[in-house]
């Protein structure tokens, strides 16, 4: 190794040094322990190893099945939804046309605020009855709903609020995206005649990729991750209709203190997120060039 | 791929250094920050003869009903600076009865255990499990707890050993709009007396567009975050209790209790007097206020709310009897905690001394409907002269003969929360009323298993 | 003709994008006798400025604004630093280990320390840091996503002039200050935004690690206080409060708005 090497090599470690520490100690550190947790019955203070007893139990417990459930097709839903939604979006914003820029701050403030915000504000317009939807709907003659009450819509309700509040920030991803596609070949498809939606599928779509690689899991993150709205509307009532795994998790943690199971839940999440990326990377690698 | 999954285990191996080397790291790496407790103003004591030094408490109160409830709070602290300058009372507001049961948990368990708290009656067993609290029993003269109402009592201590006083204390009443009486017909002064009646007026309360679609409710029993409260009551009035006395049996498939529940959940499907679903806790009394509904089940701790936003007569009335009357108790006790120096215990006990006389416990209850705690308290002018003015008041004090003590176990909040979900189940018409109660009678078997030892 | 009828549709969408903003601004100035009985929604018919004062005056904003400022400042100036560190490493260095150490780094992106929420906070136990800010601020101090965005950038710069100001004798602290930050300001201020915003909306992991007033920062705040204010009479106050959270963001993003979507774009995410 000659010298020149090794100085790049100290300077580099020295240089990732800060960086490195804090992730040891706030993000592998913690996934150690709490893998080590999750062998451990421990509710309040006692602590008990009992192998891989708590995983057994989690995975017969109707109210795990029920969160994971409404976790994954919540994620099923808002990802591909808000994705398509944003490109949609971005495709029609990416001009300098008058008003343009108004609109595209009309996509783009939700992601902006806090979803505790966001959860005081849809939690009035979904209010039964008093709330903007119902009032809205009752223009029409149609009959409210207990959006938030009934197990059939509390679910939607949530993907829908998300779905508002996600699209504007994938969109300006895909808006620096969109920049840097080559223009001749945009002018060269024109040519060829080629129709829009056409030049969309064959086109922008293959060369958005990379893009849609990194939003796909920074949304899929965020619908593992966002779970304050709970908190305000709903304890991920009713029944459990609306709760998700993070917020089980603070529950266990938080409100039953049960150091097992939610160690447990905490190193399933990991998993869950964890397989996502990697399938991601797996099956969208070709095209990514970091 | 390849490359990929080689990387995943240098990933792994590197991870694994990391950790064992952080541990050590993470003790010595980052000061501890100066602790806030024990920051008294060191010019305090030299103006005035230093009688005592000064003390700074720390006390949680969450909010579980409407109206200014943390303005009369920091009012009250304020009142006992005056009186004993050397203490200062910090009032934390800290959310919902679970909110701050969860802050004071977290506090305890970090270490840094508050002083004082209002929490919930029925979290006795949880803090006792985690020996979070400082036991009363000899703090007080006996002649001092036989003040209180000995329903309330019954909910602070566990065995012999009292753990705490009662403070905002309330149970369910039913509310009822006077002119929506009169326009059915029925006797604004004549409230249900029994479930027959009740659902008898509901239906005549209930009113429908040309369309058929509901613009008035007969009746709200709200479901979310204390259905089982609500639950309770209605097995109390069909003659049982659905818990023991040491917080390790739970009842809840009795019979008597699936009666309940049946009636709960046809209210709103069969006899649809009620919305059908969850009817959000807070939403409920917004309904009564603004005439959605007829007719509430709520805490008597919404009392002074509903007084002060209601634009119509509104009468108060018991709950009405299956068997007999019936109500749990509700509400929150003061816990002082254990792992604080034994100068703040002494100002604790003083503050909770200050907050249990008569003409505070009167003013409180006035305040926000609570009921008072002891009966001397309605032996004073001030709430003679206001439950004469206001004879809906005294109800809830008149009721505490049928009341019995809230559900109150080890492992409350779970116990709680299964309870809670399968009620909501039954009431959506996801399970039966049967196995909504014997999942939740076998559940709370699992978890209460390991104390009856 | 398909163009047109794009535009249209993509300018309903924005309106029914503001709808929730604007629905929130006037709800927050009706009186709370309105609020239940109003027809429409949208009519103001005898604004108040009584919901903003009764927000005011029952939850202790200026402490919470301090205690929020403080927190996504001190965040984001020990972001800035870390980030800027290991992204001129990652870009213009070659050494053993890179792409683990990219992998390393590559973790916190999937597995951001919201979602260990359980774990580090018995770590911030073991540190003896409940119920302080720095509690708040310490797990996101390196921020992964900032390294990737920084390299990114680092990258575009034509490697001849790093190589011109070393051999003029710089050493690599000051290439770093004269080359590559004034260069890359687009992609710092991106950055910046992202993150003042992340942080200031930031709220589960507060709300478990503060206990009291001195240190909560405003989302905690205010969720508390909706808690109590639930009941639809009292929607006037939460608005207010909702809004008095929200505005400093909103403010920024209308003040910056040209600049942030440009640097977004300049800053050449993929």
């Amino acid at each position: 190794m000659t010298k020149q090497m090794l100085k790049d090599n100290l300077l580099a470690y020295a240089l990732l040094f800060p960086s490195l520490a804090f992730l040891a100690i706030f993000t592998f550190y913690p996934i150690i322990k709490v893998l080590d947790w999750s062998f451990y019955e421990s509710v309040m203070s006692v602590k008990r190893f009992v192998g891989v007893d708590l995983y057994q139990q989690v995975f017969q417990d109707e109210v795990f099945l029920k969160v994971l459930r409404n976790n994954l097709l919540l994620a099923a839903v808002t990802v591909p939804i808000s994705i398509l939604l944003a490109m949609y979006m971005a495709v029609w914003v990416n001009d300098k046309m008058r008003g343009t820029s108004l609109i595209r701050a009309a996509f783009f403030y939700p992601t902006l605020l806090p979803m505790i915000a966001i959860a005081n504000i849809w939690l009035f317009i979904y209010t039964p009855d008093y709330g903007l939807l119902d009032k809205f709907l009752g223009c029409f003659g149609l009959e409210g709903q207990s959006w938030l009450g009934d197990p059939k819509w509390v679910l939607i309700s949530m993907m829908v609020m998300l779905i508002w509040k996600e699209a504007g920030y994938f969109m300006i991803f895909y808006l620096a995206g969109l920049q840097a596609l080559p223009k001749e070949v945009y002018e060269a498809a024109a040519l060829d005649g080629a129709k829009p939606f056409q030049r969309f599928r064959k086109l922008t779509f293959p060369l958005v990729m990379p893009t849609t690689l990194f939003v796909l899991i920074i949304a899929t993150t965020n619908s593992f991750k966002l779970v304050d709205h709970l908190y305000i509307m709903t304890k991920g009532g009713p029944n459990n209709a609306s709760n998700l795994l993070l917020y089980h998790i603070y529950e266990t943690a938080f409100s039953f203190w049960d150091m097992g199971n939610a160690s447990v839940l905490t190193v399933i999440l990991l998993v869950i997120l964890l397989a996502f990326s990697i399938i991601y990377y797996g099956v969208l690698d070709k095209r990514i060039h970091y | 791929m390849k490359k990929l999954s080689f990387l995943l285990i240098a990933f792994v191996l590197i991870l694994s250094a990391c950790g064992g080397g952080t541990s050590n790291n993470g003790g010595s790496g980052v000061n501890r920050a100066a602790s806030t407790q024990n920051t008294s103003e060191a010019s305090g004591g030299t103006e005035n003869p230093p009688a005592e030094e000064p003390v700074e408490l720390s006390f949680y109160f969450p909010v579980a009903v409407g109206g200014p409830i943390t303005s009369f709070i920091d009012k009250l602290a304020a009142d006992f600076h005056t009186e004993n300058p050397s203490i200062t009372i910090k009032p934390v507001y800290a959310g919902s009865y679970q909110d701050t049961m969860t802050k004071v948990v977290t506090a305890v368990q970090g270490g840094n255990s508050p002083d004082l708290a209002v929490l919930l009656s029925t979290e006795l067993y949880s803090l006792l499990e985690i020996n979070a609290l400082e036991e009363l029993t000899t703090r007080f003269e006996p002649v001092y707890f036989d003040g209180f109402y000995e329903a309330f009592m019954s909910n602070t201590k566990a065995g012999d050993q009292v753990w705490s006083v009662p403070f905002q204390r309330s149970t369910i009443v039913l509310y009822y709009n006077k002119d929506k009486f009169k326009a059915a017909n029925l006797d604004p002064e004549q409230a249900p007396a029994n479930w027959d009646e009740l659902r008898d007026y509901a239906q005549k309360l209930t009113v429908k567009d040309g369309s058929g679609k509901v613009t008035q409710w007969g009746l709200e029993i709200p479901s979310t975050g204390y259905q089982y409260w609500m639950l309770q009551a209605l097995a109390l009035q069909t003659g049982t209790n659905i818990v023991s006395n040491d917080g390790k049996e739970v009842y809840l498939n009795k019979p008597e209790v699936k009666e309940a529940l049946q009636f709960y959940v046809d209210l709103g499907r069969k006899d649809k007097v009620m919305p059908e679903g969850v009817l959000e806790w807070a939403t409920v009394p917004s309904d009564f206020i603004s005439g959605k509904t007829a007719m509430m089940f709520h805490t008597t701790g919404n009392l002074s709310k509903v007084k002060a936003d209601a634009s119509f007569d509104f009468g108060v009335a018991y709950l009405p009897a299956n068997k007999t009357y019936g109500s749990p108790t509700g509400g929150g006790n003061l816990y002082v905690f254990k792992d604080i120096p034994e100068e703040r215990k002494q100002a604790a006990l003083k503050f909770i001394e200050f907050l249990t006389q008569p003409e505070r416990v009167a003013q409180w209850s006035i305040d926000t409907g609570y009921v008072g705690t002891t009966p001397a308290a309605y032996e004073t002018e001030l709430l003679k002269k206001y439950v004469a003015d206001f004879p809906q008041a005294a109800v809830a004090r008149d009721q505490m003969e049928y009341a019995s003590s809230e559900l109150s176990t080890y492992q409350n909040g779970q116990i709680t929360k299964l309870f809670n979900d399968n009620i909501q189940a039954a009431l959506l018409g996801n399970m039966t009323v049967e196995e909504a109660l014997d999942q939740s009678q076998q559940q709370a078997d699992e978890i209460l298993q390991k104390y009856r030892k | 003709m398909h163009r047109i009828i794009n535009r249209i549709g993509i300018i309903c969408l924005g309106l029914l994008f503001m709808i929730p903003l604007l629905w929130t601004a006037v709800t927050s100035v009706t009186p709370a006798e309105n609020m239940l009985t109003r027809i429409n929604p949208f009519a103001v018919q005898n604004p108040t400025f009584a919901n903003y004062l009764e927000a005011w005056s029952t939850i202790p904003f200026p402490v919470y604004y301090r205690n929020t400022l403080l927190i996504v400042g001190g965040i984001l100036g020990v972001q800035l630093l870390t980030a800027t560190m290991a992204a001129y490493a990652f870009a213009r260095l070659r050494f053993l280990g890179q792409s683990a150490m990219f992998i390393l780094f590559l973790v916190q992106v999937m597995i951001p320390p919201d979602i260990l929420i359980f774990p580090n906070y018995s770590i911030m136990k073991e540190l003896h840091l409940i119920d302080t800010k720095w509690a708040i601020m310490i797990p996101y101090w390196a921020s992964s996503f900032g390294v990737f965005l920084l390299r990114q950038s680092y990258k575009q710069i034509p490697y001849e002039l790093d190589e011109s100001s070393r051999v003029d004798g710089c050493r690599w602290w000051q290439t770093l200050w004269h080359i590559y930050l004034p260069s890359t300001i687009p992609t710092y201020v991106a950055f910046a935004l992202i993150s003042i915003s992340t942080h200031w909306s930031n709220f589960m992991w507060p709300l478990i690690v503060t206990d009291s007033v001195a240190n909560r920062p405003l989302t905690v705040g205010i969720a508390i206080f909706a808690q109590s204010f639930e009941t639809g009479a009292q929607w006037g106050v939460v608005t207010a409060a909702t809004l008095l959270v929200i505005s400093p963001l909103l403010i920024a993003f209308f003040f910056f708005q040209k600049q942030f979507v440009e640097s977004f774009m300049h800053a050449g995410i993929k």
